[in-house]
């Protein structure tokens, strides 16, 4: 429900005029519901903020939040639900912040019991609903854009290649493998390749939980993409019951080398590249 | 017309290829390799593509049209220098270039080349290739 133009000027008025004890019970309704977790002067300031938003808009002849005169108050409002959402706020502490403005109203305006105030108090009352549901999708915004770069990060963590040895690389996999996880895995392996000169990868599926038969489309993707680079691959760590499965489903690794343990895929490869490794004798004994 | 330098190091041919390949450079690089590897008697080419950005089925079949070239004049032909990027969509388009060697760098082709030929040096000293020449004569 929008403000009528007269109910709009009214608003800007009762705040402008009542501009001290509307904002300090404000901060006071507010301190109460975040019990002492942002400091007082903080808080004062951010509600100075809004409320100075609020009676420009009234007075721009803001009649919804949408309109034009009101672009400093969503400025402000999605302001204030970015830094609750980073500061760890709930959705509920954050909307409160603004509908605490609605207590500190009424208690302004029970004074003068009539049908023109209760009407009034109703227009402010939807105009502050939609102040809250702005600060609810911002707050709702930049939770989702968090969670989008912690999985981000989470990606780059996730998928690091080592070098074991001159010539061997090695990618230790952890966690469920989904499509684009498969993608950023071969093309940093494929790089590492470029970038070391490896003629050898090992891939170790140790971490993997589960190989169905999409996991295993991909490792055979980079398997090959490798080959035509000129690279050989090496998959390793295969549990007893992944090995059950792989066979279960039917999935072929063709020609591709696969070992049980990270060190026996090393061994095999260093035994290609024509190393030998021998234990020596222990001196202690004799 | 751009062609495509053929260079002689060792016993080798090195082919860089550094621009995108239209019907008559391809035709033209095929001439002139044959005719190199035909004239310097090497048995080696390595065929460098690290500049292409771009490998699709035409390329390709360049590069198998000159592997079978090269093993019908006795040389090996490794394609070196595939870049991660061209090697995913060659994976994803389902193609894959059979017959065709591949090394990381023109270093680990040429090691492969050497190891694809051991008894390179053996020719001159007359050993068991001259014997088996023999015994294919008299039958």
């Amino acid at each position: 429900m929008a403000l009528r133009a007269e109910e709009s000027s009214r608003l800007a008025g009762l705040l402008s005029e009542h501009r001290e004890r509307v904002t300090h019970r404000w901060v006071e309704l507010v301190a109460n519901s975040l019990r002492g977790r942002l400091s007082q002067a903080e808080l004062r300031r951010q509600v100075e903020d809004l409320h100075r938003g609020m009676i420009e808009a009234a007075q721009g002849g803001a009649l919804d939040l949408e309109s034009e005169a009101a672009g400093e108050l969503r400025a402000v409002l999605a302001e204030l639900s970015r830094g609750r959402a980073r500061q760890g706020f709930t959705a509920t502490e954050t909307a409160v912040s603004v509908y605490a403005l609605k207590d500190a109203l009424l208690e302004l305006m029970e004074t003068e019991a009539d049908a023109d105030t209760l009407r009034d108090y109703v227009a402010f009352s939807s105009f502050v609903d939609q102040m809250g549901l702005f600060t609810f999708e911002s707050f709702v915004r930049t939770r989702e854009s968090l969670i989008a770069d912690q999985a981000e990060q989470l990606l780059e963590l996730s998928t690091p290649v080592v070098k074991i040895w001159e010539g061997v690389v090695a990618v230790p996999l952890v966690g469920t493998l989904d499509s684009a996880r498969a993608q950023v895995v071969m093309e940093r392996l494929l790089q590492t390749l470029v970038d070391t000169g490896s003629p050898y990868a090992i891939i170790d599926i140790t971490g993997v939980p589960a190989v169905d038969t999409q996991v295993a489309q991909h490792i055979l993707k980079t398997v090959v993409a490798a080959r035509l680079m000129g690279a050989d691959c090496i998959i390793s760590g295969i549990r007893p019951q992944i090995a059950q499965t792989i066979v279960a489903l039917g999935i072929e690794f063709g020609d591709i080398a696969t070992k049980a343990s990270l060190a026996d895929a090393l061994r095999h490869v260093l035994r290609l590249t024509g190393v030998t490794t021998s234990r020596r004798q222990s001196r202690r004994e004799s | 017309m751009e062609r495509v330098p053929v260079l002689k190091i060792g016993d080798i041919l090195l082919v860089s290829i550094q621009l995108d390949m239209s019907d008559q450079t391809a035709v033209q690089l095929q001439d002139d390799l044959a005719e190199r590897i035909v004239s310097t008697g090497c048995h080696g080419v390595i065929i460098d593509i690290t500049a292409l950005d771009i490998v699709d089925s035409f390329v390709g079949r360049m590069l198998s049209t000159i592997a079978s070239i090269s093993k019908v004049l006795d040389a090996e032909t490794v394609v070196v220098g595939m870049r991660p990027a061209v090697a995913i969509t060659l994976v994803e388009l389902g193609l894959s270039l059979n017959g065709i060697r591949t090394a990381l760098n023109v270093e680990r082709g040429m090691e492969l080349i050497a190891a694809a030929r051991p008894d390179e040096y053996d020719d001159g000293e007359g050993g068991d290739e001259d014997a088996d020449d023999e015994t294919t004569d008299t039958r």
